[in-house]
Order: structure tokens, then C-alpha cells, then sequence
């Protein structure tokens, strides 16, 4: 490593790794020098002049964001002068600035307002007539204010940048300059809203949060997104138990800044007129409304009365609720209903990756791992479309890093605008294409593999051995759907499969019926699902089957509920998941909805009534966490970590599972941005958007290649 | 049929072969010292190349006067990458009007002065930047440049030297900021002509991040006489640090307005009275832009002054890229300010806020002083708006605004405050700062 | 879109002078020498332009907007008339011209006669500062102009129709 420049800031002796920008190294020492469009992570434009500094010996004033550190360099960040430059400069900015703070969705929380606040003159001096364009709505929801924008190309940048999406760009010229749409007067892109995050000023807007609240009216929860299975926090604003915006300015959790459409808008679900807000029970063939209590009565005495007649009772989890709750649910279906007929709908073939990975440290990428290693190959998934953060992670990956990225999918993907080589192969066929790969990856210093369903079974174990024979240290993801796919797998919501990957049979478990043989079963006594529609395109072959629905909305499958109990979305729970690449993250109960109930209550009331409660334990998040990190094998994380917004990667187990699942029982649902089959289809924002891009494989901006 | 008749003081080197006939022409280049320079350069090593050119003392003629040997010794020798020469042709400052001629009676000695360059960094393509309203020019210089392929003095192997080399024409497209080395290139490289932040300087990642010679066409057009009389010689020609000959451009009211040769160093009392004829009908000297719009107005008592790049900065102004305009005592300068940063103001990019909101405020501050609306702090307030522009812009395009501004409000503060006094918005506000009167 | 075999020649050159993975460069060429050959620059032609150069259509509109010689989406004349009126020629009746242009034309300021016959534009130095004052039509220089001879020019354009 080469040595550190010394310098001097304001006084302060500091070291820096040669190279560094100013701008930054300030900001380590404390000192904030004020910036409109430096943003770190992107290319330097140094348009806004706000971070102009004094350099000994320099005769300018120079712009902190492009300077980088030189040796025995004497800066000064705060001088009359340069308060004088910045006063100047925002008085400049505020010209033909609409100055329209009362009702601008950014006071409050707007960069030129604390600029100004700052630096800024308290009178203006500006008589002329102000240059105003109109406001624009460029897509359902993202409008854009001509007028309040300064400039500072943070949202072309994130665009085209971050996302590869490049949709936003600048016309016109000089005062007349401004913002564009990549179609005249519309938008056509991911719909992620990072253009309206990032906006340091009320310019860009979104239709979900435009004229609703001041910020201050807001609580700001971070807690962890409900749609995909990456896991990325968000900080929900709650006014009044309603959520009104989703972002993650404070870039806490894995994710940075980073949300995709469903994470900044599709949170509208929760406060959806179709939500479940009070029990029903079918009577004469009809749900009718009930209070909890009987309610639960009726479920508790159903089960006892059918376990006591020896029937065979399926229960389905699904990766929607917390590990607290599929842990909570499956000890309540093996050691209460002595049944092990336990499943949910298998997104990725995880136990086989983990069998084949047992007792190795470091084999399994974080999703730092995937912005930090040197190469990166993705197989069988549009992760633009589907997993729009690990996409994000491996596009910044390439441009900090200059990673190199492979991929070997069906059709075009984004990642084709930077990979080293894209080759296409049907699904299945996956794993012969990786051989023209062998040389290339052998080369490389180390591997992170991402894999979709496609790659299952003994094709995974293949993978496993491509990787071994490269030589190098290789890293895997395997792709799951949900927010807690992964975590119900870890939870043992196969019958297969104990929590922690214990074989079931090796416990002395009866063998437990899977998913599609619950349904085809017609003897079955009752089906319990919680949080799932296994019924959207089945019908259960037992007709008589008692059938107890845990849900936020009238699914299909509620839609043939004996009895329907309404529960809690996972912005109003507390509890853990655990992300696609096996991170264990914690919520924080954002909202509540009355009338309806966490999944782990109404397990636990159906437990107490059953009298089985203390076998149970108590339905309190922390207590049954702590029984985890005990009993569930990798679950043993720090809490520290997680408790402070954390995110802690779970060990996969020290010897082989040894248990053999069914690869036929994995099938990713293949939702996009854009499309949800769960929640994502409750949300009015989401499906005012679906005419938006967002099939797989379109591979819609490859087009951008051409032109890096 | 040239644009005006010379002028006997003139030294006529780079304007030499101006009204041979069919001066356009590889066959009348040849017959007149043309590429003679070339053959010599072929001999010498790029160090020597180098190192004549900077004995020459030359300095760039598009406006900043750096010199020209040293940026050519800017570019690494070791790189891998291809090398590009590239001609800013691109003359779009108010006041300027030389490459014109340059190009159109002499537009193989900017090839030869191209071929030369590359020799000395090693470039196999070059890259002609003509602005866009120049249409004729493109078409003589692609018509010279087809000439000089058809008889080997362009392509593969020239003239059996081994030396291969390109050369193209690009068109603009209307934009004065593409003028500035850093946004010619995002042109050329089909962007927005938005500058670049530098370093890296074009030396060393220019035309599609590759090493990159860009030169003003005066500058490349200097080189094969510098080359033929010997770095020294053609130093001498000039004043001390400031080498050769150049085109001053005189405009504005003289009686013989035109584009002249001469020695660095002229006299700018001469050039108005003995060069150009005088002033027209007779009238007196107010004041003179030395060197095109962007540099700060001399007075008529300023103007007894040698017309180079140290004896204009040393009071304060610039030379620019020799665009002379000279105004006589009937010249409003309030008009005349309101004009320049009109200009600016339309030329500006856009890309920072103090050139883009600033040529806006002071361009409409300036509107309403001429239409006489103005008010009693104005004049201030423009001398104070201007320094806020000075030197925190993302590129010179700002100063470029400010620097006229500031020297007219300086030195013709009264004009100003003649308008202001029959505005019926005069007494609106008081002036808050003191504007330093004359220099 | 069909381009006049002309123009498609001239696309081939023009991209020609730019090696292959840089043909972006022949952006703002091709783009004026469209538009001086179609007398307008057409939505269907930014996408055409895109293709050809292997960029988004919103990338050639940043370009477009931004040369002041490129009008899009509104064309200019057949005969645009520019009058310089910067510096050089405001002192030597660059403004007279244009008033007068002005008004024999009864257009403004990048207005099209309605036939579309003829365009007016005040237009920036244009590089005949020791000519002055000058103008261009369309790309013709015409310089020391009086009075009189913008009334001949203007007429000759009637009649050139």
C-alpha cells in the first residue's frame, strides 16, 4: 500500500491515502463541507461551486469534491472568504428559485433550505421576473418541478449509474438547461423513485408522498422490506399508524440507499380497504364475522377434536411471516399436532447448496460480498428485474471496483452492459454454457456465484464442483422469492427438514406430507396456512377439510376458509428475517392495523387454548429468538448486531444434511418489479405501474453499452 | 479576392501565401515552400520538434496563451494508447474572425502544422473542429484534404516517410463553449459540449481519454515557419516571452477594419492609426476590447500599449484571441455591456450555478438599466454579482462574462448612472457598496 | 426510417471519419446535415440517428437541445436569415439590420414566415467581426451590409422561391 499523504484541515493534521478527495477526507475529521452534487459513489460533475475551499499556495479557490490530497497541503474549509463565495453562489441558485418552501414535500428536510440556513443571505436582492416552466408528471409516480431544481445531476447520475437504467438526462442549455425524461414527456423505467430520494431539493417528487405531511409529522421506522427476498431496510414515514413514504436516506442496513419500486411505494398494501381487520367464521357455508376469542376457540377446538380422531392435519408456512413465527409454527404443528406435515412453496434449492457446502467457513456471499468480489457470475435470473439489490450491489461493484461479471441466463439481462461475457442458455442448460466460462473464471482471484431455480438438485451439487475446480475461493447465492424464503427453509418448514437442517427422519419423525401432497391428499383433516395461497390455481382434494387461513387479505385460498383470521403485515410486527444471502436482519413495528394480529400471537392463542402454552413458550419475539439461537443450528447471531439495525450472516451447518428433498418442489413464482403475486398485488401504486418494463430477459438496456 | 487589402507594416509569414491563386491547392502548397517544414521535421527527433517550438516562444492563439512546446511535451511518450491531434477551429469569440482565413487561403499549412505535431507526439489521426456556421470551410479544407491524399501527402506512409497520418473535418453545431478545450472534445465525442473537470488535461486523456494535442488553428498554422526559420528566429519576430507574428483581427469603428499580420508586441496605438486607417470619420478613441469580447476594456488612455500577453496582463486585461474592437465616442457602453452578456449568457452551458444563474441575473439587470428602468444600486450591484462569478465557475466561460462587466462598470461607471438618473426607478434603492472607480 | 440516398451517403462518410467504437461522435454531424437536408429534424429522425450511432433517443435530444444551429422539434425557414448583432457589428449597424429585417419580414426572432419560406434569427458573432456588420443565409457569409443590400438580399430571396 502505497503511504498516506499528510495534510492539514482547518488546522487538524490528517492522513489520507493518496488520491482520496478532499471532500471526503473532511468529512472523516468532522468537518462537512457543504456540496449540492457531490455524492460519493458516483462520477464528479463539481457543477454546484459549493464546496470550494482555500488551498495555501493556490491562488483559486478550488472545489473540494475533485481535489484530491497532496502532501504537506494546507486547506481551509470555513474563511470569510469562502463563506463569502458560498453566500454568492446561493444567492445565485435562489434567483429563479421558486422559493415555494410552505408547501414544497422537502421543507423540513431540504438541502438548499439548510444551505441557505448555512451560508445564505437573509435578504435577497433579486428583482427581475423569475424563468419558470411548469410541473411535469413524467410517470405514475414520479412528477417533476423544473422550476425548484438546481441542477446538481444526482438524479441522472443515480439513473444511469446506479441503476443502468438511463432514463433521465439534460436539454436545452445554459439557465434553460434542464432534467429530461428518456421519453419527451414520460418516463419509461425501473419506477425506483432513487431519482426522487436523491434529489437534494423538492424538484422531483413522488405521486405516493406529493402534498401528504411535513416530515416532522412523521415517525421514521427503519425496518426491513416485506416484498423480495434481498432484505433491503427501509425507513417507513408513519403518520397516525399510516405509512406514507418508504426510503432509506440514512443509508443504514445492507442496502445503502438503495430500494427498487416495490420497497419506496408498493408499501401502500398495508393500508389497503381490502385488509383482513376482523375473524370469520364459515357459517352455512358463509364467513361471517367473529370476535377473536371465539374465534380461536373454534380453531383450538376444531384441531384438538380432529388430532384426538387421528387425522392427518397439513399445516403451510410461507416465507412472508418472521423466523419467529415459522420456528413458533412448525414446534406447534410437530409437538402440539404431532404432525410433521409441514411445508411451504420452495423457492431455491438451499438445502442442497448447504449440503454440499456443510462445514465450509466463507462459502456463502453476503450481499457486501457481491459489491466486494473481484468477479461475479450470475446464472438463471434477470436480477435487474428480480433482485434489484444484488443487481445494484454487482453494477457498483463494477464501477468502484471494476469487477468483472459473467452471466449465463436465457436471455439479455443489464448486467450485459459490463460483463466480461454473457453467454445465453436455456433453463436447465445452464450448467454445460459454464464450461466456455472454465478459462476466464480460472483466471480470476476469487468468485461469487449467484444462481437461480434453474440450477437445483444435483445441479447445484455440479455447481458446487465447478466451483471447487476453478481454484479459487468461491463464494455462492442461491435465489430465493420472498423476504423470509430463506429464513423458512432455516426454520424447518419442510418436513424433511427440522429447524437448523436436522433431518426429521434421523429425529424419529414420521414422514410428513409435502405441499402438493397436503392438497392432493383427500384425507386430509385440515390445512392451517399461514400467510400462503397454496389454492390460487388448486383446488384441495379434501373437500371436507377443515381449513384455517392466516392472511392480511381474502386470497384464494382465504376465500375457502373455515375459519379466517386476520393477521399483521411485516411493518407492523417485530421479530427477524433472513435475506436471500442468509443476513438475519431485525424489523422494528412500524404501524398496526386493528383488528388484526402478528401470526405469532394468533399461534400462541390458539396454543394457550389448547392448553399447550407453556410447552410452547411465550409468544414474545425476543424469548422465542432466544430459543432459536439456541436450538437453530447458525442462528446463534450476535443480537447486538441485529438489535441495532445490523445485519448478521447465519453459518450454514458444520456437517452434511444428509437429507435428500424433491427438486420438483422448487419453483421461483419468477415475480419482477413489477408483478407480486402476494402483497405486490394489494398495492394500488404497484398496479398503476404494470404497463412499465419489467418482463424478464429484455435485456432493455443493453442498448447502453454502445455508449459507456 | 481577399477580405481586406494588407497593410504594408504587416510581417506576413503565416499569411505569406494569402492571394496566390489556387492557394487551397497541394500543387500552388508545394510550389511555395509548402510542406518543406514537414521534410524537416521528418528528420528530427519529437524532442527536437519539441524543443524548437518552445525556443519559438510560442503561445497559444486561441485566447489563454499557454504555451504551445510545452503542451505538446505534456503528452506521455510511453503511453499505448493512440494519439490524437486535434484543431480547435471552433473561432467563436466575439471580436474574432482569423481562422477563417487561415483555413480558407492556407488550409494545407494547418494540415502541415498537424503533420508536424504528430510527428513530435507520435499521432496517427487528426480531428479538424470547425465550427458549424463555417460551411464553406469545411468544404475547403475536406477538398484540401482530399487534394493532399490524392498526391501522398496524407494517409499511409507519406511521401515514403513511414510517417502515416489522418486527417478529418467536424462540423459543430452553434456553441461558443465548444471553444474551450474540454468541451470541444465531449462535441467531438458526440456529447453536450459541457467542459470537463481537469486535470486530466487532454495532453494526457483527451479525444476519447487518449493522449491529445488541441491546438488553436493559429497555432498549428505557426508551426511549419517556425520549423523552416529555425524556433529563434521566429521568436524573434515577436516581444520578449511572447514569439512570432500573429492575426490581430481589427473591427469596430476604424476606417480600414480587416484581419492584419503582425509582430507580437504592436504598438495598439499603431495598429488603430496606422494599420487600420484610423478611427472612422474622424471621431476619437473611447475605448478598445484587445482581444475579443471576454478580455476587460481598455480606455482610449490605456490603449498606448504592445499588443502581447504579458503587457495586457500586467493592466489587468488579456490578449486574448486577438479580436481588436475599437470604439469611438459615440459608443454607449452601456449597450455595449448589455450586448457582451447577452452573449454569455446565451453561450453558457449550463453545467454550474454561477455562470448559469449569474449571465441570467446580470444579463436581465443590465436589460433594465438600457431600458431605463434602472436603479441607483445597479452599478454595484453588477460589479459585485460579476466578482461573485469571478473564479468559482466550472470553466473560464464565467470569468470570460465577469472580466468585461466588471472593467466596463469600472471604468464607465457614469454612463451608467446617466441612464440609472432617468429612470423613474432611481431612487428605488441605495447603493450598498462602493464600486473602485477607474484603475 | 429511409433516408434520400444523398444523405444516406453522407451518414456513411460522416461515421466513416470516427473509429467504429466511437461512431457517437458523428453525433451532432449527422444531425446537421440532416437537418440541411430535410429542413427539419423529426422525432422519427432522433430515433433514426440514435440507431445509427448506438445511442438512447434521449442522449440525441441532450445533444440536439444544446446547439444553438440544431431546431428541434420547430424547423427554421428555407432560407434562414441570422443577423449578427454582437459586438463588433452593434457598433458598426448590426442592430439597424436586424430592426429592419424585422420589420420587412414581420418576423421576430427565430419566427418562420408562414409559407416557410423564411426564417429570422438574432444570431450570435459569427465570426466576420472585421466585416461587419455581417449575416448569413443559411450558410452564406454576406459581409459590410447595408441597408440597401439587406432590402436586395431579402428581396432575392422572394424571388428565389
Amino acid at each position: 500500500m502505497a503511504d498516506l499523504v499528510k495534510l492539514t484541515i482547518d488546522g487538524i493534521p490528517v492522513e489520507a491515502a493518496p488520491g482520496s478527495l478532499l471532500i471526503e477526507v473532511a468529512r472523516r475529521i468532522g468537518k462537512e463541507i457543504p456540496a449540492f452534487c457531490y455524492y460519493d459513489g458516483f462520477s464528479q460533475v463539481a457543477a454546484c461551486r459549493m464546496c470550494l475551499v482555500e488551498i495555501e499556495g493556490i491562488p483559486k479557490l478550488m472545489t473540494a469534491c475533485t481535489q484530491p490530497v497532496g502532501e504537506g497541503m494546507v486547506v481551509r474549509t470555513e474563511t470569510p472568504k469562502l463563506a463569502e463565495a458560498r453566500k454568492g453562489t446561493l444567492e445565485f441558485l435562489l434567483t429563479n428559485h421558486p422559493l415555494d418552501c410552505p408547501v414544497c414535500d422537502k421543507g423540513g428536510e431540504c438541502e438548499l433550505q439548510d444551505m441557505v440556513f448555512r451560508y445564505g443571505a437573509s435578504e435577497s436582492r433579486y428583482v427581475e421576473i423569475k424563468h419558470h416552466h411548469d410541473e411535469q408528471q413524467w410517470s405514475p409516480v414520479v412528477y417533476f418541478d423544473p422550476a425548484r431544481c438546481i441542477l446538481c445531476y444526482r438524479c441522472v447520475r443515480v439513473c444511469s449509474e446506479g441503476m443502468g437504467v438511463n432514463a433521465l438526462g439534460v436539454v436545452q442549455r445554459g439557465a434553460y438547461a434542464e432534467i429530461a425524461p428518456n421519453h419527451t414527456d414520460h418516463l419509461e423505467c425501473d419506477e425506483c423513485g432513487a431519482c426522487i430520494d436523491i434529489c437534494p431539493v423538492g424538484a422531483l417528487t413522488s405521486d405516493t408522498y406529493r402534498y401528504q405531511t411535513r416530515p416532522w409529522e412523521m415517525n421514521h421506522v427503519g425496518t426491513i422490506c416485506t416484498h423480495c427476498s434481498n432484505g433491503c431496510k427501509t425507513t417507513l414515514g408513519v403518520r397516525n399508524d399510516q405509512i406514507i413514504r418508504g426510503n432509506n436516506r440514512d443509508r443504514s442496513g445492507i442496502n445503502g440507499e438503495f430500494l427498487c419500486v416495490k420497497g419506496r411505494y408498493a408499501f401502500d398494501f398495508n393500508e389497503s380497504e381490502e385488509r383482513l381487520t376482523t375473524p370469520m367464521i364459515r357459517k352455512g357455508g358463509k364467513l361471517e364475522p367473529a370476535s377473536w376469542s371465539d374465534a380461536v376457540r373454534f380453531v383450538a377446538g376444531k384441531l384438538k377434536q380432529l388430532k384426538e380422531a387421528g387425522r392427518q392435519i397439513g399445516v403451510v408456512g410461507s416465507g412472508r411471516v418472521t423466523n419467529e413465527e415459522s420456528y413458533y409454527l412448525q414446534k406447534f404443528a410437530r409437538q402440539v399436532l404431532g404432525t410433521n406435515s409441514i411445508d411451504h412453496e420452495r423457492s431455491g434449492d438451499v438445502v442442497t447448496l448447504l449440503d454440499a457446502l456443510a462445514g465450509r467457513a466463507n462459502a456463502l456471499a453476503t450481499v457486501d460480498d457481491l459489491y466486494r468480489a473481484k468477479a461475479v457470475l450470475v446464472i438463471g435470473s434477470d436480477l435487474a428485474h428480480q433482485h434489484p439489490l444484488l443487481h445494484w450491489q454487482i453494477r457498483a461493484n463494477w464501477r468502484h471496483h471494476a469487477a468483472h461479471t459473467y452471466s449465463v441466463t436465457a436471455g439479455p439481462v443489464r448486467e450485459d452492459q459490463h460483463t466480461v461475457a454473457a453467454i445465453r442458455a436455456a433453463e436447465g442448460a445452464e450448467m454445460n454454457a459454464l464450461e466456455q466460462l472454465r478459462d476466464k473464471l480460472s483466471a480470476e482471484s476469487e468468485l461469487a456465484i449467484v444462481f437461480g431455480d434453474s440450477v437445483k438438485g444435483e445441479a447445484v451439487r455440479q455447481l458446487v464442483s465447478f466451483g471447487d475446480s476453478l481454484g479459487i475461493p468461491v463464494k455462492y447465492v442461491c435465489l430465493v422469492d420472498y423476504v423470509n424464503s430463506r429464513g423458512a427453509m432455516d426454520m424447518g418448514i419442510i418436513p424433511e427438514l427440522l429447524p437448523g437442517y436436522q433431518s426429521a427422519a434421523a429425529a424419529g419423525l414420521p414422514v410428513g406430507l409435502t405441499l402438493p401432497q397436503m392438497l392432493a391428499n383427500e384425507h386430509l383433516g385440515a390445512l392451517w396456512v399461514v400467510n400462503a395461497d397454496p389454492l390460487r390455481n388448486t383446488r384441495l382434494a379434501a373437500k371436507e377439510a377443515f381449513v384455517i387461513v392466516q392472511d392480511l387479505f381474502l386470497t384464494a385460498t382465504a376465500q375457502q376458509a373455515d375459519v379466517l383470521l386476520p393477521s399483521a403485515s411485516l411493518y407492523e410486527k417485530l421479530g427477524t428475517v433472513t435475506n436471500v444471502c442468509g443476513e438475519v436482519q431485525r424489523l422494528t413495528k412500524a404501524a398496526q392495523t386493528m383488528g388484526a394480529k402478528a401470526d405469532l400471537e394468533i399461534i400462541g392463542l390458539i396454543a394457550k387454548e389448547l392448553g399447550m402454552a407453556s410447552q410452547m413458550g411465550p409468544w414474545i419475539t425476543d424469548k422465542v429468538f432466544a430459543e432459536m439461537q439456541q436450538v437453530v443450528a447458525g442462528y446463534n447471531v450476535p443480537l447486538p448486531v441485529i438489535a441495532t439495525g445490523g445485519a448478521a450472516q447465519t453459518l450454514p451447518p458444520a456437517v452434511k444434511i444428509g437429507v435428500e428433498t424433491d427438486p420438483a418442489l422448487i419453483r421461483s413464482a419468477r415475480d419482477t418489479q413489477f408483478t407480486s403475486g402476494t402483497l405486490g398485488s394489494y398495492s394500488k401504486k404497484l398496479d398503476s405501474l404494470l404497463e412499465s418494463p419489467g418482463s424478464l430477459y429484455q435485456g432493455e438496456n443493453v442498448l447502453a453499452l454502445a455508449t459507456q | 479576392m481577399l477580405f481586406n487589402e494588407p497593410s504594408p507594416l504587416e510581417t506576413k509569414v503565416l499569411t505569406r501565401r494569402f492571394g496566390l491563386p489556387n492557394s487551397d491547392t497541394v500543387d500552388s502548397f508545394l510550389a511555395n515552400e509548402g510542406f518543406a517544414a514537414f521534410r524537416k521535421a521528418v528528420t528530427m527527433t519529437p524532442e527536437a520538434i519539441i524543443d524548437e517550438v518552445k525556443k519559438s516562444n510560442l503561445r497559444g492563439r486561441g485566447g489563454a496563451g499557454f504555451p504551445t512546446g510545452m503542451k505538446w511535451g505534456f503528452v506521455p511518450r510511453n503511453s499505448p494508447k493512440p494519439k490524437y491531434i486535434v484543431v480547435n477551429a471552433d473561432e467563436s469569440e466575439p471580436g474574432t474572425c482569423k481562422d477563417r482565413l487561415l483555413m480558407q487561403y492556407d488550409p494545407l499549412q494547418l494540415i502541415e502544422g498537424m503533420m508536424i505535431s504528430a510527428l513530435a507526439v507520435g499521432a496517427k489521426r487528426g480531428y479538424i473542429y470547425i465550427r458549424g456556421e463555417y460551411r464553406y470551410l469545411i468544404d475547403i479544407m475536406d477538398r484540401a484534404i482530399a487534394d493532399a491524399y490524392a498526391k501522398g501527402w496524407l494517409g499511409q506512409n507519406i511521401q515514403g516517410t513511414g510517417f502515416d497520418f489522418d486527417v478529418f473535418t467536424h462540423t459543430g453545431a452553434g456553441a461558443y463553449e465548444c471553444g474551450e478545450e474540454s468541451a470541444l472534445l465531449e462535441s467531438l465525442e458526440g456529447k453536450r459540449g459541457v467542459p470537463r473537470i481537469r486535470p486530466p488535461f487532454p495532453a494526457v486523456a483527451g479525444l476519447w481519454r487518449c493522449p491529445t494535442v488541441l491546438n488553436n488553428v493559429e497555432t498549428f498554422a505557426s508551426v511549419p515557419s517556425i520549423l523552416l526559420m529555425g524556433g529563434e528566429a521566429w521568436a524573434n519576430l515577436g516581444s520578449p516571452r511572447n514569439g512570432g507574428t500573429r492575426l490581430f483581427c481589427i473591427s469596430g469603428h476604424v476606417n480600414k477594419p480587416g484581419v492584419y499580420e503582425l509582430p507580437m508586441g504592436f504598438n495598439l496605438m499603431r495598429m488603430i492609426n496606422e494599420v487600420a486607417g484610423g478611427m472612422k470619420g474622424g471621431r476619437h478613441l473611447k475605448a478598445v476590447i484587445p482581444g475579443g469580447s471576454s478580455c476587460p476594456i481598455l480606455k482610449a488612455e490605456e490603449c498606448d500599449i504592445a499588443m502581447d500577453f504579458d503587457a495586457l496582463k500586467a493592466v489587468n486585461s488579456m490578449l486574448g484571441s486577438g479580436g481588436v474592437v475599437v470604439m469611438d465616442e459615440t459608443t454607449d457602453m452601456v449597450k455595449v455591456a448589455l450586448r457582451i452578456m447577452r452573449f454569455y449568457q446565451h453561450e453558457s452551458c449550463g453545467w454550474c450555478i454561477p455562470c448559469r444563474e449569474g449571465t441570467l441575473w446580470l444579463k436581465k439587470i443590465l436589460t433594465r438599466v438600457e431600458a431605463g428602468m434602472g436603479q441607483r444600486n445597479d452599478p454595484a450591484l453588477l460589479h459585485e454579482l460579476a466578482n461573485n462569478m469571478l473564479g468559482r465557475t466550472f470553466c473560464p466561460l464565467g470569468d470570460a462574462a465577469a472580466m468585461p462587466t466588471i472593467s466596463i462598470v469600472e471604468k464607465f461607471r457614469d454612463e451608467f448612472d446617466d441612464y440609472i438618473r432617468r429612470s423613474p426607478m432611481a431612487s428605488v434603492a441605495e447603493a450598498e457598496t462602493e464600486v473602485p472607480v477607474g484603475v | 426510417m429511409t433516408l434520400p440516398q444523398e444523405l444516406e451517403q453522407k451518414f456513411s462518410e460522416i461515421i466513416g471519419k470516427y473509429p467504429p467504437e466511437y461512431k457517437k461522435s458523428a453525433l451532432v454531424p449527422l444531425l446537421l446535415y440532416s437537418q440541411d437536408a430535410l429542413g427539419k429534424i423529426t422525432p422519427e429522425l432522433v430515433n433514426e440517428v440514435a440507431r445509427r450511432v448506438g445511442v438512447f433517443p434521449l442522449q440525441v435530444e441532450e445533444v440536439l437541445t444544446y446547439y444553438s444551429m440544431l431546431h428541434f422539434p420547430k424547423p427554421m425557414g428555407k432560407y434562414h436569415v441570422q443577423i449578427c448583432t454582437n459586438v463588433s457589428c452593434q457598433l458598426t449597424g448590426g442592430p439597424e439590420l436586424w430592426e429592419l429585417a424585422c420589420k420587412r419580414l414581420g418576423l421576430g426572432h427565430k419566427e418562420v414566415s408562414a409559407d416557410g419560406l423564411i426564417s429570422l434569427e438574432e444570431v450570435e458573432c459569427i465570426g466576420a467581426c472585421s466585416w461587419a456588420p455581417a449575416i448569413q443565409i443559411n450558410y452564406d457569409f454576406h459581409h459590410f451590409v447595408t441597408p440597401e443590400k439587406l432590402d436586395e438580399l431579402l428581396d432575392n430571396l422572394r424571388q428565389l422561391q
